[in-house]
C-alpha cells in the first residue's frame, strides 16, 4: 500500500506537539536539581596547582593535585603534550638549575618525585618528612630542600646520595619556598600560625636558610598573621614580598565591613624596604580574598598575586609601592585605602587561581585556576587574560566540584572578604579560636576544626547544636559568617557533598601495615581500659572508649566532661571525632589545650575527662602514643 | 737520661784531696738531683697549657655570677647562669629570660642547668629548672612536662645525638624524637636505673651515658637498644676498698664519652674507663685538687678537664695542672704536677674567676670556664722557659 500523503493540517498538528515536547524537555532541563546530591562522576579532575617552565620558557610544567600528575604543555601550541604520574597527591614543583630534572613534592605520600624532563620518566624517589609541599634547589643542584608541612621543617637532602642530611625547624605548617638569586638564601614561609599563648594575637615567621651552611640564620616575625604563602623575590633580590591573611580572630565576628574578619596583605622586606613591611591590598569596600601566588617581573615593575578566592590576579605598581612605604613612616595595613596608591588592576581569572609564573622574558603571566583545569595567560603589558591553556580535564563540573568551588570563593561574603577556605585552609584548619557573634561578645569561644571525612559524625558545632551538615552550612553562614548572601538550595546540596567528600590524610604515626608499636599498644590498652589501678571499675560515662567510639571514635553525644570555661554558655560539649587528632592542634572545644599532653595534665584535674591522674608520666606519654594513631 | 756514676764516686779515677773531693761529689750529687727534678717538670710546665685568663661577671653584661654551664658555638658564646641565659657575641651580652606573656615561646626558667649545641641545624638545647628549651634563629620552644612528653622540668643534662634530643632529668631520662616530636621516656621501670636523679648525659654515636646522681653510670648502646649499669663496687661507701676495680663512686656527676673512653666525674674522685679497665682519681695520688667534681670533659682518650670546687684541673694522660685563684690568697695560681708526683708553681698573672668550676668548653685551644663568680676565658699563650717554683718532690704531699 502506498504511504498516505502527510496532510496540511496533520503537519501542523505534529509540530505542535513537537514544539509542547521540547518546551517540556527544556523545561525538565532547567527544572532545579533534587536535594539529594546529583550524580557524581566518575571523572578526575586535575586541579592545576603550581607552574614551572623550561628555561626558554617553551615548556609548562603543570602539578595536577587531584590526578596525580604533571601535566607538561607546549607554549606555542598551547596544547598538553605529555604527562608524567607522581606520588598521591602533588603540591610543588621546582626546576633544577640546569633544566634537566624536575622535584615534584608528593604531599601524601611523603616524598619528592625526581623527573628528568628529556625522558619524562620519574628517575628516582626521595623521602621527605611529613606532607612536603615546597620545594627549591640550591643553585649548584646538590642540595634539595622541601617543606614539610605536617612535620612544621625543612628537609635538607642531599642529591647525590638520596639521603635527608638534616631537618630545619620552620614555622607550623611550613609550606613554600622561595631561593634568593644569589643562591645565598631560601626563604620558608607557613600557613599555621606558630604556638602561642591562649587568646593571644597569631604570630608567623619567614624563616631564612643559609645555603651554605644549611642552616637557618634568621626568622622574621610576622606579626597579626595567620597564613603565609607564596614569598617571591626580585632578580635583583633586593625585594622579597611574601603573601599573607591577617585574622581578626580575638574580636568578636559581630560584622564584616572595614576587614572586620580578614585582612589581605602582602609582607614586604629586603634592602629596598629596610625591614619588614606589612601592606594591605584590600580596599575600602572590596576585598580580594585569600592572596596566595606571587610573582615579580624581571624589571622589578609589578608584582602579579592571584587572590584564590576572589577570583582575580592583582597587579600591583612596584616603584609606587615602594614610595608609598618610604612616605609612610607608621604600620599602614589597616588603611584599606592605601591599596589605592599602588593597585593597578585587577584581571579576572578562573575559580582558586593558585600557582602563577611569569615567562623569562617577563611578558606573559600564567596562571593556575585550579578549580577550571586550565591555565590564564595574561598579557603582562595590558594586564589582560590573552588566552587560556585547557590542560584536559572533564570539561564539566559536576556536584563535588561545584561544590569545591563554593567552598573556595569568597563572593558569598559581604564585599568578598572571605570564604569557607579562610579558616579552613586547604580545607584542614587554621590553628586558631573564634568568638562567633550569636551567642555573645566574649562568650563560648570555639577552636576551629578538621574537615576530614565528616560523614556520620552529626551533629555539628562545637556543642553539637546543628544536626546536619546543611545546617551547619546553610542560613546560619548567611546570617553569622558572611552577613551577605547564602547558598541556594542546590549550592548548598553541592557544599556539602563537597565537604563530606574530604577523605582522611594519611596517617603517619600508625605503620602501614596497622601494626602497632609497643608504645602504642600500651596506650591502646590505657584507652580502653575499664579499671582504675586499684581494680575499682570505672564507671561507662568516664571510659575513654565509651565516648570515643565507633568508627570515628566519637558516640555522637553531647557531655559535660568538665572542660567548660566561664566564658562558655553551656559546659555540655559534643563529643568530637578522634582521627588524624594529631594534626590539629591547639584542643579542646575552645582550642585552650595547646598540647595533647595538657588535654590532661592541665584540663583533667578531677578526672572528669576521662581517668588520666593516677597514670605516671610514661603511661601518659604511651596513650598520647595511640592516640596519635587513630 | 741515664745518669753516671759519678766520677766522684770511683776511687781509681779520683784526682782531688779528700775535702775537696768531698764537697766536689756533694755539688755532682745536687746537680744531678736538680737535673733530674727540674728537667722532667721543666718539660711538663712547658707542655702544660698556659692561659692569659680573662673574667665576665654581671658588670661585664652577664645575667649572674653564678654560671652553672658554658656552650662554645663557634663565635658565640652561651653562659647557663641561675638568672638568665647569657649570649656573648661581638663583644658584648645578650640575655634570654622567661618572659610570662609569652611562656612557651620564651625560655622556660631562668636558671639554666645544661647547654647542648645541634652541631648540623645550630639550634642551642637549655636545660633548666622548669623546662627544656630550643633556641633556634633567635625564636624559642619550651617543653615542659605538662606541655609534652618531658619526663621532669628539672632538666640537669641535655645533649643531641643526631634527630635525637636526650635530656637527664630529676626524674629519669627522656629522649625526644625531633623528626616524629615522639618522646621515649627510661627510668627505674625499663632500665637498670635505680635512682632516677639523672645528672648528667654524654651522646655520641654508638653510645650515650647517664650520670646518674647515686646510681652510678648508665650506658645506652644505641644499635642494641639495652641499657648496661656501672657501680662502684664498694657499694655507696666513701672507702675505695678495690682501687680500679671499677666506678670509683656512685654519687656520679658528670660523664664524658670520647674516643671510645669513659670518663666519670663524682663528687669523691674520678674514674676512667677504657671498656676494660678502669681507672681511679683521687686528690691523694693524682693532680686532682679534690675529690669533689662537677664536670669533666675529655678532649680524646687520653687528655680530660676536671672541673672541681678547688680548681680546673687539667690531665694530658701523664701530668697535671690546676688553675685557680690560689684558696689562701686568692691570687692567680697554676700548679703543674708531674708523673712522679713533683709539685710546681708555674708563675701566671691571671687566673679563673673562682675555684668552684661547674664546667668548661672548647674554643679551638682556647678554653671557657663555667664558676660560681663569673666566666672565665682561658686564652691560650705560648709556654714561655720560666722559672719554676718546686713545691714538692717524688710525691704529691697528702692532702686532705
Amino acid at each position: 500500500m502506498p504511504a498516505r500523503p502527510i496532510s496540511r493540517m496533520s503537519f501542523r498538528r505534529m509540530a505542535k506537539v513537537a514544539a509542547i515536547f521540547a518546551v517540556a524537555l527544556l523545561a525538565i532541563a532547567a527544572a532545579p536539581a533534587p536535594k539529594q546530591a546529583a550524580t557524581i562522576s566518575k571523572e578526575r579532575y586535575l586541579s592545576p596547582l603550581e607552574i614551572v617552565s623550561s628555561p626558554d620558557g617553551r615548556v609548562l610544567y603543570i602539578v595536577c593535585q587531584d590526578s596525580d600528575e604533571v601535566r607538561v604543555v607546549d607554549v606555542q601550541s598551547s596544547r598538553v603534550v605529555s604527562k608524567v604520574a607522581t606520588g598521591r597527591m602533588p603540591r610543588g614543583i621546582a626546576l633544577s638549575p640546569d633544566g634537566r630534572q624536575l622535584y615534584v613534592t608528593n604531599a601524601w605520600s611523603d616524598t619528592v618525585s625526581v623527573i628528568d624532563t628529556a625522558a619524562l620518566q620519574v628517575v628516582q624517589t626521595l623521602p621527605t618528612g611529613y606532607e612536603p609541599s615546597g620545594v627549591v634547589s640550591d643553585s649548584a643542584n646538590t642540595t634539595l630542600y622541601v617543606a614539610n608541612r605536617l612535620s612544621g621543617d625543612v628537609s635538607v637532602i642531599d642529591l647525590k646520595s638520596g639521603q635527608e642530611t638534616k631537618r630545619l625547624l620552620a614555622g607550623r605548617g611550613a609550606s613554600y619556598l622561595a631561593l634568593s638569586p644569589d643562591g645565598k638564601r631560601i626563604y620558608c614561609t607557613h600557613i599555621y600560625p606558630n604556638a602561642g599563648a591562649f587568646r593571644t594575637p597569631p604570630n608567623s615567621e619567614i624563616t631564612i636558610i643559609d645555603t651554605e651552611r644549611q642552616m637557618v640564620v634568621e626568622r622574621k616575625p610576622l606579626h597579626n598573621v595567620a597564613g603565609v604563602f607564596h614569598v617571591a623575590l626580585s632578580a635583583d633580590g633586593r625585594l622579597g614580598v611574601a603573601a599573607e591573611l591577617r585574622p581578626k580572630n580575638l574580636i568578636p565576628l559581630a560584622h564584616v565591613e572595614h576587614g572586620w574578619a580578614f585582612g589581605d596583605s602582602l609582607t614586604l622586606f629586603g634592602d629596598d624596604i629596610g625591614g619588614t613591611v606589612q601592606i594591605p591590598i584590600d580596599e575600602l569596600d572590596r576585598y580580594y580574598a585569600l592572596p596566595w601566588g606571587v610573582a615579580i617581573t624581571p624589571d622589578k615593575s609589578k608584582i602579579f598575586l592571584t587572590t584564590a578566592g576572589s577570583q582575580s590576579v592583582t597587579v600591583i605598581d612596584v616603584p609606587r609601592l615602594l614610595k608609598t612605604v618610604r612616605a609612610r613612616r607608621q604600620p599602614f595595613v589597616n588603611d584599606l585605602s592605601a591599596s589605592a596608591d599602588y593597585v593597578l588592576a585587577r584581571i579576572p581569572v578562573g575559580h582558586n587561581p593558585r600557582g602563577v609564573l611569569l615567562s623569562p622574558d617577563g611578558k606573559r603571566l600564567y596562571v593556575a585556576n585550579r578549580l577550571d583545569d586550565n591555565i590564564a595567560v595574561i598579557d603582562t603589558a595590558t594586564e589582560k587574560v590573552v588566552s587560556t591553556i585547557d590542560l584536559g580535564g572533564p570539561g564539566n563540573a559536576d556536584a563535588l566540584r561545584r561544590g569545591e568551588r563554593l567552598f573556595y570563593t569568597a563572593d558569598f561574603a559581604f564585599q568578598g572578604q572571605f570564604g569557607c577556605a579562610n579558616c579552613h585552609l586547604d580545607a584542614t584548619i587554621d590553628g586558631l579560636q573564634w568568638d562567633l557573634e550569636p551567642d555573645g561578645f566574649g562568650k563560648d569561644i570555639v577552636d576551629n576544626r578538621s574537615l576530614e571525612n565528616l560523614a556520620g559524625t552529626e551533629p555539628f558545632k562545637w556543642n553539637g547544636g546543628n544536626a546536619d551538615m546543611p545546617t551547619e552550612c546553610g542560613p546560619r553562614t548567611e546570617k553569622f559568617f558572611f552577613r551577605s548572601q547564602s547558598f541556594n538550595q542546590q549550592q548548598l546540596t553541592d557544599l556539602v557533598t563537597f565537604v563530606f567528600s574530604l577523605p582522611y590524610r594519611p596517617n603517619r604515626y600508625r605503620a602501614a601495615n596497622g601494626e602497632l608499636t609497643p608504645a602504642q599498644e600500651r596506650g591502646k590498652t590505657i584507652f580502653e581500659r575499664t579499671k582504675y589501678k586499684n581494680g575499682k571499675p570505672i564507671p561507662d560515662s568516664n571510659q575513654c572508649a565509651t565516648c570515643h567510639s565507633g568508627p570515628k571514635y566519637t558516640n555522637q553525644k553531647q557531655l559535660d566532661v568538665g572542660t567548660g570555661k566561664s566564658t562558655d554558655r553551656s559546659p555540655v560539649i559534643d563529643v568530637p571525632q578522634l582521627p588524624n587528632v594529631a594534626y590539629s592542634a591547639p584542643y579542646l572545644h575552645d582550642g585552650s589545650a595547646r598540647s595533647l599532653e595538657e588535654i590532661w595534665t592541665v584540663f583533667n584535674p578531677k578526672d572528669t575527662h576521662g581517668v588520666s591522674n593516677d597514670l605516671t608520666k610514661d603511661e601518659l606519654n604511651d596513650l598520647i602514643e595511640y592516640v596519635k594513631t587513630l | 737520661m741515664t745518669t753516671k756514676s759519678p766520677s766522684c764516686c770511683h776511687p781509681e779515677r779520683n784526682r782531688f784531696s779528700g775535702g775537696a773531693k768531698d764537697l766536689l761529689c756533694i755539688l755532682t750529687l745536687i746537680s744531678l738531683v736538680l737535673i733530674t727534678v727540674l728537667l722532667p717538670l721543666r718539660g711538663a710546665a712547658q707542655d702544660m697549657p698556659l692561659f692569659r685568663w680573662e673574667n665576665f661577671t654581671t658588670a661585664n653584661g652577664l645575667p649572674d655570677n653564678h654560671v652553672f654551664c658554658v656552650l662554645v658555638d663557634g663565635n658565640r658564646i652561651w653562659a647557663g647562669t641561675e638568672n638568665g641565659l647569657g649570649l656573648y657575641e661581638n663583644g658584648a651580652w645578650k640575655v634570654f629570660r622567661p618572659d610570662n606573656d609569652a611562656r612557651q615561646q620564651s625560655l622556660a626558667h631562668q636558671a639554666v642547668l645544661s647547654l647542648a649545641l645541634d652541631k648540623r641545624t645550630g639550634d642551642v638545647w637549655a636545660g633548666t629548672m622548669g623546662g627544656l628549651s630550643r633556641i633556634s634563629a633567635g625564636r624559642i620552644d619550651t617543653f615542659t612536662q605538662l606541655t609534652s612528653g618531658l619526663s621532669n622540668d628539672i632538666v640537669y643534662g641535655v645533649g643531641v645525638q643526631g634527630d635525637f634530643v636526650w635530656t637527664a632529668t630529676a626524674a629519669g631520662a627522656s629522649r625526644l624524637n625531633t623528626r616524629t616530636g615522639q618522646w621515649t621516656l627510661f627510668n627505674e621501670r625499663n632500665t637498670p636505673m635505680y635512682e632516677i636523679w639523672t645528672y648528667s648525659v654524654s651522646p655520641a654515636e654508638d653510645k650515650v651515658y647517664y650520670a646518674v646522681w647515686g646510681g652510678g653510670v648508665l650506658e645506652y648502646d644505641v644499635k642494641t637498644e639495652r641499657w648496661k649499669d656501672y657501680n662502684d663496687p664498694d657499694g655507696e661507701t666513701e672507702l675505695v676498698l678495690m682501687k680500679d676495680q671499677g666506678l670509683i663512686h656512685e654519687i656520679t656527676t658528670s660523664v664524658s664519652y670520647v674516643d671510645k673512653i669513659l670518663w666519670v666525674a663524682t663528687y669523691f674522685g674520678a674514674s676512667r674507663y677504657d671498656g676494660r679497665y678502669w681507672h681511679n682519681f683521687l686528690q691523694k695520688d693524682s693532680g686532682l685538687p679534690s675529690n669533689f667534681l662537677n664536670q669533666i670533659k675529655a678532649i680524646d682518650a687520653n687528655r680530660a678537664w676536671f672541673s672541681t670546687d678547688k680548681g680546673l684541673a687539667y690531665f694530658d694522660g701523664t701530668n697535671w695542672a690546676v688553675y685557680r685563684p690560689a684558696l689562701d690568697t686568692r691570687k692567680p695560681e697554676m700548679l703543674v704536677r708531674d708523673a712522679v708526683g713533683t709539685v710546681k708553681k708555674i708563675p701566671v698573672q691571671s687566673a679563673p674567676a673562682h675555684n668552684y668550676v661547674l664546667g668548661v668548653d672548647f674554643q679551638d685551644d682556647d678554653i671557657w670556664v663555667a664558676t660560681a663568680k663569673g666566666l672565665s676565658h682561658g686564652i691560650r699563650e705560648k709556654n714561655p722557659v720560666e722559672t719554676v717554683q718546686v713545691l714538692s718532690t717524688h710525691k704529691a704531699q697528702h692532702k686532705k
